[in-house]
Order: structure tokens, then C-alpha cells, then sequence
């Protein structure tokens, strides 16, 4: 894994990307079409005009960002779906117009057996609340056993974490075909609820500074509610 | 390389850096210079010198903070602790990304700083294993559960170490404190140039270890030992409770216990660099390995001549660890031992992992075994059972 400091600020806006390739790629393609698909655009026109008014609004979402996160919690979930399959299904999902929850970054990898360890605690030390690690069906990984791998490192993640005492519903493994759209917007969407229902991650850290994208991307989530 | 790099002149001075005649013996007997050409402690520091600014990061973590060159230096330079300075000043999170296992251990000790962290470290405890939630001795586990949860394919067993350091110490009558709330000691965060997490995690431990009534810590790794021992009293100020490493202890207790005094394997005692060099203790482990009955074959190198396990922090691993941890290796088979035996889980791991080397397979295969393990299994039951009410009462609750 290698991440040169010119692509640190791509990362940063990721909040937490251990690729950042597929992390910035993730964010022009996938993510803002699913935050459209929640009604972006109507946010932006909403907000145009207090965006001057942005600056003092961030400074008060972070004094009392933990009223905040208690009054509407916006869990943030860091996908890591394979090039071959999940990420594909994610396509699929936007291509058909399908609604779902866009609380969640993507972070393509060619394979799911590359997800190491590393790569999710990361996201959570960066502050995610919530992981999926996404691959092909069994019999149907582009590297044939990629994701047998990625099932062994899933379960070395899982023993981290509980070590941890990090709650098992913020880890999930979810094999998802280029084809089945319906099936990554769904998992999505229950996975959102799973982990808002878990509330912040206790790992995160305090205070996180927030792009003012992921400002925009936040308002967007919540209100697609 | 951090743009503005700024070094601390004083710890400059205090490393003696302007008194280096560049002669170059930390260089000539540098394990990694040895086999990695491009890396000269000597030219890292000329070259610093001149430049007015630290080394490139990835040099700097090339070095393994073994101490090896400091014994040598006729000058005093304390070469560890520019490096370690030079670490702190090139210091960038997004390195962590080039770290040994991905940066794995690097998240994991960050993720430890975390207030609300409520871990499920204590698995490890099986009945016959007698620990309190308070009193006067402490014992801090520091990160083996995550080891051995980590390095299962290496058939890591650190925790082997944990458990018979308790059962030594119940059979001195001592139900050690051991707590879940413990966090990792920061000791390669601090090594590794990141100081605020490592501030973090020494106040919480302090914190933690004096709330609980503890007067005596006792350490099985040498790290968290040295850590706590030198580095927290800068941040905590002085400790409130003494630190102990289990070698030392038993060397001082070994008349208390009971052994049966039979003739085991032939083993070899690795001196772990943080034991030997950095804290001097070298007798101590050979003492209590000796009151055990347990005969060892010494090294060529042993004691602060020892080698490195090539282990740098997780900072960097590369082919020419591999080639250090071999050559120890082969230095220990070279003793007629079959067993290691160490004192630090980080040595047992990356002595473990090259011997998984698949090409010298049994070349360099031998048993390793922490000292509290190879001490634990040569007490005898009976006589220790009689022994835990005869020492001082320990004001323990259960
Ligand atoms: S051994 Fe000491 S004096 Fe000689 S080059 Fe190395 S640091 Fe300088
Ligand atoms: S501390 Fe060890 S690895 Fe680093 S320069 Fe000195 S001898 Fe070489
Ligand atoms: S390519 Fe999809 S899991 Fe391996």
C-alpha cells in the first residue's frame, strides 16, 4: 500500500481511504451518484446561498458535535468493494436509479482478498463507524481465490476488533455481483440502519475535522431521510 | 520528508551528535549496514549534519534502534536517540501506509488512545490463573492478546509467556492486577516519531495502573518495561509506582519457589535489545533461568553483544531482516540448543515468521520459548501450593 502525500488531500476528503487510487475514483464515480440519487442536488440548491455562512455552521457542529450526533446520527460506512463484482453492483445500482442510503464512501480494490486488516482499522482510527468489505460470489472471484483470502483476513479483522470492544455490527462481509444492484443498495441500506442503530463508533476520534464536502455529503444524508 | 522539518538542537547536543569523529564503527558493526549497503549510520549522520536538516524518513526507518552502535561508538554519540529525534521531526502519518503489515499496528496502537475503549483483552485467563482487580502488584500484559490474534499463521503464542508469568507469580502467593483497561505501552509510536498519541496512551496507563492501587508493575515485555521505566516519566513525570521487568523479579524471588530439578533441553538465551542494552539487564534472566535448573548455552553473541531480532516497530521489514533474524538463528543452533529461549513477544514473532521461511525450512527450525514459560515449567505444584501461604500476605481482594 503506498499513498504519496500529493494524493493525502483526495484521502483526507475520503476520510478514510487506505487506496487512495480507488478512493478518489470512488468519489468521482460512485459516491456523488449516490448522493444524487438522495437528492443532492436539491441540498446544493437549498444551500447555495448559506454556503458563505458555512464556516461558523462547522465551527458549531463541532462544539456540539456530540449533541449533534445523538439528535441525528449520519452513521459514516467505508465500503471497500472489488473491481470485478461489488463495485460493478454498485454501478448497477446507480444505472437503474435505484434510492438508497449515500452514507457510505467506496473504496475500490481489485480484489476483496487485499482488504488486510490494516486497511479497516484504519478506516475506524480515521473515523469510520461502520466497515463493509464487499467481494464476488465463491467460484466467481476474478483471482479465482481472492476471495477465500479476503474471508481469512475478514476473520483475523473481526478478532482485532473484538479485542478491541468493538461492537461485531460495524464489520460486515458481503459477497455482491456486478449484476445485482437491488442487492448492494439493499445491503446498504440495512447496513446504514444497523450501524446508526449502534450510534458513533467509540473509536473515533473526538473531534473530526470535516472537509466541507463531506459537510455537503453529510446534509445531503440526512436529508434524504 | 516533512517539509519543515524542525530538529530539537538540545536533544542534538544531548546525543552528542557534534562530537561524531566519523570513524565509522556504528557502521562496521550495524547488523543492516552489514547486509543492506545503501545504509550507513555514519553518513546519515554527516550527512544530516551538512544538510542542516534529518534524513529521508525512509531511511530513518530502515535503522532498528538496536543500541548495537552505540556500544561501539568511542565518541558517546547516542545514535538511537537521533533517530529517534529525526523520526519525531520527519514525522507523517501517511507513512504509516509503508509500515510492516500495512500499518496494522500502527492503526491498532492509535486506536488504543481512544477514552471509551472498553477491550475484551482478558480471554487469556483461565481458572487456575488467580488475578485481582486490585492491589499493590500490578502486571501489564501490554499487546500479546493482539499478537496472537494477529499472527495465527505464524503460530504466535505470546499470551503462553502472560499466562505462566501469572502462575509464577500465584505461586508466590501474588494475585497480580491485571486489568482490561491496560493500553498499549506506545512504545513504537514513540520510536516511530508519533508523540501526541504516544502522550496520550502513557497518561491513560499511568492513570490507570495508580487508580488501581498499584505500587509494583511487573513487565514481561522489555519494551512496555523500558517505555514506562524511561520515556513516561517525561511525559507523566516521575512514575507512581515502580516497574519491574519479570526477569529481574524472579531473580530476586527464584529462592521462594519450589523447581523439580530436572535436567530439561539444551537452551539458548536471545538478550532483547530493550532488556539487555537499553535497560542492562543481562544476569538477571540467566539467574533465574539458573535457579529453574535450566541450563543455558550461551551465544557468541550474547548479552549487549547480542543481535537484534531485526524487529524495528513495524516500522520496516525487508530481506535484510530476514537475513539477521537467520544468522541469529543459526548463531543459536550453533549452541547445540533446540530451544530459545527469549524475553519479549516481538523477538518470539519475528524469529517465528523466519522460520517459516520455506526455502532453509528446518535449517533453522528450534523451539522458541518466553523465560517466563521456560521458569513455569520446571515448578513443581506441591510444594509451590504449600509456599502460597507462607510469603507475606499481599493485600489482594479477588
Ligand atoms: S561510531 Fe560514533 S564517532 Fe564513529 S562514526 Fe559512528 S557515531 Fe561517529
Ligand atoms: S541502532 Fe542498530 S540498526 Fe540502527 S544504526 Fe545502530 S546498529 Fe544499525
Ligand atoms: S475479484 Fe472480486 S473478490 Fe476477487
Amino acid at each position: 500500500m503506498t499513498s504519496s502525500p500529493d494524493e493525502s488531500t483526495a484521502e483526507k476528503k475520503e476520510k478514510a481511504s487506505s487506496a487512495p487510487k480507488g478512493g478518489a475514483k470512488a468519489k468521482g464515480k460512485a459516491a456523488p451518484k449516490a448522493a444524487k440519487t438522495a437528492g443532492r442536488k436539491k441540498a446544493a440548491a437549498k444551500k447555495a446561498p448559506s454556503a458563505k455562512a458555512s464556516a461558523p455552521r462547522r465551527a458549531a457542529r463541532k462544539k456540539e458535535g456530540a449533541k449533534k450526533a445523538a439528535a441525528a446520527f449520519t452513521p459514516r460506512i467505508v465500503v471497500f468493494a472489488c473491481n470485478w463484482c461489488s463495485y460493478a453492483g454498485a454501478d448497477t445500482a446507480g444505472i437503474s436509479r435505484l434510492q438508497y442510503s449515500p452514507n457510505f464512501r467506496i473504496i475500490r480494490v481489485m480484489c476483496s482478498g487485499r482488504v488486510h486488516p490494516a486497511f479497516v482499522l484504519r478506516a475506524f482510527e480515521l473515523g469510520a463507524d461502520g466497515v463493509l468489505v464487499s467481494g464476488c460470489h465463491f467460484g466467481d472471484c476474478h483471482y479465482i481465490f481472492g476471495n477465500e483470502r479476503a474471508v481469512e483476513q475478514f476473520e483475523k479483522t473481526k478478532r482485532l476488533l473484538q479485542i478491541l470492544g468493538l461492537e461485531e455490527g460495524r464489520l460486515r462481509l458481503e459477497w455482491i455481483s456486478a449484476a445485482e444492484g437491488t442487492k448492494f443498495a439493499a445491503v446498504i441500506n440495512e447496513f446504514v440502519a444497523q450501524v446508526g442503530a449502534l450510534g458513533p463508533s467509540k473509536l473515533a476520534p473526538r473531534e473530526l475535522e470535516l472537509p466541507q464536502e463531506a459537510e455537503e455529503f453529510a446534509d445531503a444524508a440526512s436529508l434524504a431521510k | 520528508m516533512a517539509p519543515e522539518a524542525t530538529v530539537n538542537e538540545k536533544t542534538l547536543q544531548a546525543a552528542n551528535v557534534r562530537l561524531c569523529l566519523e570513524c565509522g564503527k556504528c557502521t562496521a558493526t550495524c547488523l543492516v549496514a552489514r547486509y543492506n549497503r545503501s545504509y550507513s549510520p555514519r553518513r546519515l549522520i554527516s550527512q544530516a549534519l551538512s544538510a542542516g536538516r534529518p534524513p529521508d524518513r525512509q531511511a530513518l526507518a530502515i535503522c532498528l534502534t538496536c543500541m548495537s552502535c552505540d556500544e561501539r561508538c568511542p565518541s558517546g554519540v547516542h545514535f538511537v536517540d537521533l533517530i529517534r529525534e529525526w523520526r519525531r521531526a520527519t514525522y507523517d502519518r501517511e507513512f504509516a501506509g509503508n509500515c510492516s503489515h500495512g500499518g496494522a499496528f500502527q492503526s491498532l496502537m492509535k486506536l488504543m488512545t481512544a477514552e471509551d475503549l472498553e477491550q475484551d483483552r482478558l480471554a487469556w485467563v483461565t481458572e487456575d490463573l488467580k488475578i485481582a482487580e486490585r492491589g499493590e502488584v500490578g502486571f501489564f500484559i501490554g499487546c500479546t492478546p493482539y499478537f496472537d490474534a494477529f499472527f495465527t499463521e505464524l503460530e504466535v503464542d505470546t499470551l503462553a509467556g502472560v499466562k505462566s508469568t501469572v502462575k509464577i507469580l500465584n505461586a508466590l502467593g501474588i494475585e497480580p492486577v491485571v486489568s482490561p483497561r491496560e493500553r498499549c505501552c506506545g512504545h513504537d509510536l514513540l520510536w516511530g516519531g508519533e508523540q501526541d498519541s504516544f502522550e496520550t496512551l502513557a497518561r491513560r496507563n499511568v492513570a490507570l495502573f495508580e487508580e488501581l492501587g498499584v505500587k509494583t508493575l511487573i513487565f514481561n515485555c522489555p519494551e512496555g518495561y523500558y517505555t514506562f521505566k524511561e520515556d513516561y516519566p517525561a511525559v507523566v513525570g516521575a512514575l507512581p509506582f515502580e516497574v519491574k521487568h519479570i526477569s529481574e523479579f524472579l531473580a530476586e524471588r527464584a529462592s521462594d519457589l519450589a523447581f523439580d530439578g530436572t535436567q530439561g533441553e539444551a537452551v539458548t538465551f536471545h538478550d532483547p535489545c530493550r532488556l539487555a542494552r537499553f535497560s542492562g539487564i543481562v544476569e538477571a534472566p540467566r539467574q533465574a533461568l539458573a535457579a529453574a535448573g535450566v541450563e543455558v548455552a550461551e551465544m557468541v553473541r550474547a548479552g549487549r553483544r547480542a543481535l537484534c531480532c531485526a524487529g524495528n516497530g513495524w516500522l520496516n521489514c525487508d530481506r535484510f531482516s530476514k537475513e539477521i533474524q537467520v544468522e541469529r538463528l543459526r548463531e543459536a543452533l550453533a549452541t547445540g540448543a533446540t530451544t530459545l529461549v527469549t524475553s519479549c513477544p516481538k523477538c518470539e514473532i519475528h524469529f517465528r515468521c523466519a522460520m517459516h521461511d520455506p526455502n532453509l525450512g528446518d535449517e533453522i527450525k528450534m523451539e522458541i520459548r518466553d523465560l517466563a514459560t521456560a521458569v513455569a515449567a520446571r515448578l513443581t505444584e506441591k510444594e509451590t501450593d504449600n509456599k502460597t501461604e507462607k510469603p507475606t500476605p499481599k493485600p489482594n481482594e479477588e
